[in-house]
């Protein structure tokens, strides 16, 4: 766990400017994306931004591996797929993310974002960052 | 004489972030709009960084500013009827922006066929060939994306939109 940088990721300007945060169960992490009128993309449909549930993911993404292991700087992402399922609702949202493999310096992750049902995803993301993980004797 | 796409343009491009709460909460600005492609900023902000260590803005904001972009280049594409929903967005982070520094997105609309378009992008921070991220993108026009034009030509016709 870096705690730490945990605390960092959450309190750097953007992150902090949208009240992003997470929901803590050992090693897992929800993140939570509170609805505001300044995360609407198209106020017609009324949809999210597509940009807005993205980079909640990939906060959430960061998250999950800072949660799991130690690391002594932020993941840097690398390349992110993000897949729009459903037009994201104007209320919170919420997502968990799923670490496919976590290396040396390269993990890949997979992040669902739902909003009312669990099994109704609006998005996924699927993503590559890069890490520094601490030394195992320091 | 009907419209042509500029002038249609010309006139939504107000549009392009004062309708949409989440481009203004990001300070997004449109610098350029034509058939099948859209130029836009992300302008440098101290409430927007990412990473307080090396003050770089967080990608977040060059997420949204290609999905931003690319939109309003499939907008475009397909004729500036229906705002398109984004299907996917990919983008590859080539190296981080430098702090103080705007980020620009050109994005063009390289197919829009019936309800979907293709959509290709770059973001740098100045110099076009060293850029900052790539994205490509796709958008399709969706049955509430139908629904909300309707709404709207509806408001105008009625005059309940002014």
């Amino acid at each position: 766990m870096s705690e730490a940088l945990i605390e960092t990721l959450l309190k750097a300007p953007y992150v902090a400017k949208f009240g992003i945060y997470f929901e803590r169960k050992g090693d897992e992490l929800t993140g939570v994306l509170p609805y505001g009128e300044h995360l609407v993309g198209n106020p017609l449909v009324p949809a999210l931004h597509g940009g807005a549930v993205g980079a909640f993911m990939e906060v959430v993404a960061s998250g999950a591996l800072l949660a799991s292991q130690r690391l002594v700087r932020l993941p840097k992402p690398i390349d992110v797929a993000v897949d729009y399922l459903r037009p994201a609702r104007p209320i919170d949202v919420y997502a968990r993310a799923v670490i496919g493999r976590s290396g040396a310096r390269v993990a890949n992750v997979r992040v669902e974002a739902w909003q009312g049902r669990r099994e109704a995803p609006v998005a996924t993301l699927h993503g590559h960052f890069l890490i520094k993980q601490q030394p195992v004797d320091a | 004489m009907s419209e042509s796409l500029q002038e249609l343009l010309n006139r939504l491009a107000p549009l392009i972030v004062d309708g949409s709460p989440h481009a203004q909460a990001l300070g997004l600005a449109l610098d350029g709009l034509g058939p099948a492609r859209a130029t836009m900023r992300a302008p440098y902000r101290e409430d927007l960084i990412g990473d307080p260590e090396t003050k770089v803005m967080h990608g977040g904001v060059v997420t949204a500013l290609l999905d931003h972009a690319c939109g309003v280049a499939a907008f475009s594409g397909l004729g500036a009827k229906e705002t398109p929903a984004t299907l996917d967005l990919r983008i590859d982070y080539m190296r981080p922006a430098e702090p103080g520094k705007d980020i620009i997105a050109e994005a063009e609309c390289i197919r829009a066929h019936g309800l979907i378009a293709f959509v290709r992008a770059t973001a740098h921070d100045g110099d076009e060939s060293d850029p900052v991220a790539t994205a490509s993108a796709a958008f399709m026009v969706t049955r509430p994306s139908q629904q909300a034009a309707e709404r709207v030509k509806r408001a105008i016709e009625t005059g309940e939109l002014s």
